[in-house]
């Protein structure tokens, strides 16, 4: 069985933040989609260098709360108060001072859960290989370097223009990425 | 002396550190056989756990009469135990989650540590009210609101219930928080892994994590969620287990003090334990660059703050008794003071107020020999505040008939040695398996590492 590199990307390593954060800009620039920055530990100023969009985790962690307090406050007034209702300590059915701390704790508790879920759907965990983590680069970004990493899938790429855009930033450790293919189509 | 001077911030580390010597360092005890006297110490840990395990199968198979429990004291060690693990359990979610809102930087030094210990505390607090109920194996039915053959629901005011709520809340929060701030640092252990298993293993716990921008920029605003929720929710979850005690009727308890009492308190015994086990770590590991005097100083600067908070409570609390002029109120606090259990009383005074007030000598405070003896003697003082207020209270209620003495047996104490054994197994295995520093953090707090351009949050 013969096997066959395909070109899926070009890299381009940086050993300071600051010629990182000037690369981001230009490649921003340069017009790029499918591009992403890989560094050891979060970079401030980094998402405007890139042109992200604010991450919408704290909406959708607000909206899981409103669902926790609905859930605690049903859940408590119907068991309490509708389906087996029990008078303790002379309190009203609907003694909703007592049900507040168990709705701040599920408020909480759904909105880490939400919060978690959001980290492992918005960060894209769970995907344990791709090219990059079966290249060297990934050694180099989680220690000690920073890298620029520009998809073929980009409909701006080719081999020649990403080389060039990458030499502009004054990148002097360029490689390219490749995914082993075998000759029927298969990845490995 | 200004508030600039007192509130000055910390540098990280005591000399420059190259990413490479981070990794390497916060890395050598994960990637090197452990040593000999690594060895010992697990000896002795398990040692000490099998007493637990020995504990609770005696407990299980004769039932919890094998306690020292009576008649008015219920609520013996079991409770005693449950409150001061729980108590110690607080400080690391609230040394992350509030020193990171406050942007401390020197919290990386801690927090990753503290956060581990939340958990082993969590998880040795939870066994104590567990076997309490007798019945473990049933617990589910007593505890959470499931469909059950007497059609009967948990009931939602008490707050037994809400503790039960609070307390796994806790735990589970607590665990998503820490692991969401390994995942980076899995990946780079992932990457320095020479051995196949070691890196399917850090592969697998870290989610394919590959330091994308893309991916950091939700993962700071996770994390900075995750602290937000924390925070009120540690101040939450002592306040609910103070209300166990303060929503009963009994003298002693029946005090609106008790949430910040008790808050306060879980904060000075959780920093006084944090203290306790990172002073070996760091000396063990050669980590004093990271965890270096400065920090130390800094963590006594709490400790003697909340130390006065609990000090400036226990004589509130003799002092409301004597003013709200209720016989039975009175008497509780006096029968505290030079009752049978005095000796208990005035050993908690003493570790937890008289003792830390030599944390005002700077000598002392940045001495990690000098402090050690007195953090010993706050993790004793606060053990014995959960015994003063769980036993002195019960001991002697309403009726002088039913009065009686609390007498730990045995198995009391197998279980209370028993769950140190666990927290310390625990706590040595997460210093062999997982970096007790955040690696990303410590780089990212570096000089030099935010681009110079960038605003420094």
């Amino acid at each position: 069985m013969s096997n066959e590199k395909k070109l899926v990307g070009m890299v381009g390593l940086y050993d300071t933040p600051d010629e990182l954060a000037g690369a981001a800009v230009k490649v921003r620039d340069a017009k790029y989609q499918k591009w992403d920055c890989h560094t050891p530990y979060p970079l401030h100023g980094l998402d405007d260098a890139m042109g992200l969009k604010p991450s919408p985790i704290p909406y959708i962690t607000l909206s899981a709360g409103f669902v926790g307090i609905s859930a605690a406050l049903l859940l408590q007034g119907w068991m309490s108060a509708v389906d087996y209702p029990v008078r303790i300590g002379g309190k009203p059915m609907w003694s909703w001072p007592a049900f507040v701390p168990i709705t701040f704790e599920l408020f909480v508790l759904f909105s880490c859960v939400t919060i978690m879920g959001c980290v492992v759907l918005f960060c894209k965990l769970g995907k344990w290989h791709s090219p990059l983590h079966d290249s060297d680069i990934m050694k180099e970004v989680t220690s000690t370097r920073f890298a620029v990493v520009l998809d073929s899938e980009d409909s701006n790429f080719t081999e020649e223009k990403a080389q060039k855009l990458l030499e502009e930033t004054g990148c002097k450790d360029i490689r390219p990425l490749h995914q082993i293919v075998d000759v029927e189509g298969g990845l490995i | 002396m200004s508030v600039d001077t007192i509130l000055r911030p910390a540098p990280l580390t005591t000399r420059e550190v190259s990413f490479q010597e981070l990794d390497n360092d916060i890395n050598r005890p994960l990637e090197s056989f452990p040593t000999f006297r690594w060895w010992i110490a697990i000896s002795i840990t398990s040692g000490m756990a099998t007493l637990f395990l020995v504990g609770i199968y005696y407990t299980v198979f004769y039932g919890i009469g094998t306690w020292g429990n009576n008649n008015p004291v219920g609520w013996g060690f079991a409770i005693v135990n449950f409150v001061f693990w729980i108590g110690i359990g607080h400080a690391g979610t609230l040394i992350s989650a509030i020193l990171f809102l406050l942007r401390q930087a020197w919290r990386t030094a801690i927090a990753r540590f503290a956060e581990a210990m939340t958990i082993f505390a969590v998880i040795c607090a939870l066994q104590f009210p567990l076997f309490h109920t007798g019945r473990p194996w049933l617990a589910a039915f007593w505890l959470l609101p499931l469909p059950n053959h007497n059609d009967i629901w948990v009931n939602f005011r008490s707050p037994l219930l809400w503790d039960v709520f609070a307390v796994s809340t806790y735990g589970l929060v607590s665990f998503m928080f820490w692991y969401t701030g390994l995942v980076p640092d899995f990946a780079t252990i992932r990457d320095r892994a020479k051995h196949p298993i070691r890196k399917m293993a850090y592969g697998i716990l870290s989610l394919g994590w590959t330091g994308s921008h893309r991916a950091w920029q939700h993962y700071e605003k996770a994390y900075l969620l995750f602290a937000g929720f924390a925070t009120p929710l540690v101040l939450s979850v002592h306040s609910v287990v103070s209300f166990d005690f303060a929503v009963s009727v009994i003298p002693g308890w029946h005090t609106t003090i008790f949430p910040p009492y008790f808050v306060a308190g879980a904060i000075f015994s959780g920093f006084g334990m944090v203290a306790t086990l990172i002073i070996i770590m760091r000396k063990m590991f050669k980590l004093e660059y990271l965890v270096t005097d400065d920090h130390l100083e800094l963590m006594n600067k709490v400790i003697i703050t909340t130390s006065m908070m609990v000090g400036f409570a226990y004589i509130t609390e003799l002092f409301i008794a004597w003013y709200s002029g209720v016989a039975y109120e009175r008497y509780a606090f006096m029968n505290r003071a030079v009752g049978p259990y005095a000796w208990a009383y005035w050993t908690m005074f003493s570790c937890n107020v008289i003792f830390p007030q030599l944390l005002w000598f700077k000598k002392i405070r940045r001495s990690a020999l000098l402090m050690y003896p007195i953090i010993i003697l706050i993790n004793v003082g606060m053990w014995f505040e959960r015994f003063v207020i769980v036993v002195s209270s019960l001991h002697r209620d309403y009726l002088p008939s039913s009065w009686d003495y609390f007498t730990p047996t045995i198995i009391d104490w197998f279980l209370f040695i028993g769950s140190f054994g666990i927290f310390l197994t625990l706590m040595l295995l997460f210093c062999r398996f997982l970096p007790t520093i955040s690696i990303a953090e410590a780089k990212a707090f570096s000089p030099g590492a935010q681009p110079s351009g960038a605003h420094h949050e």
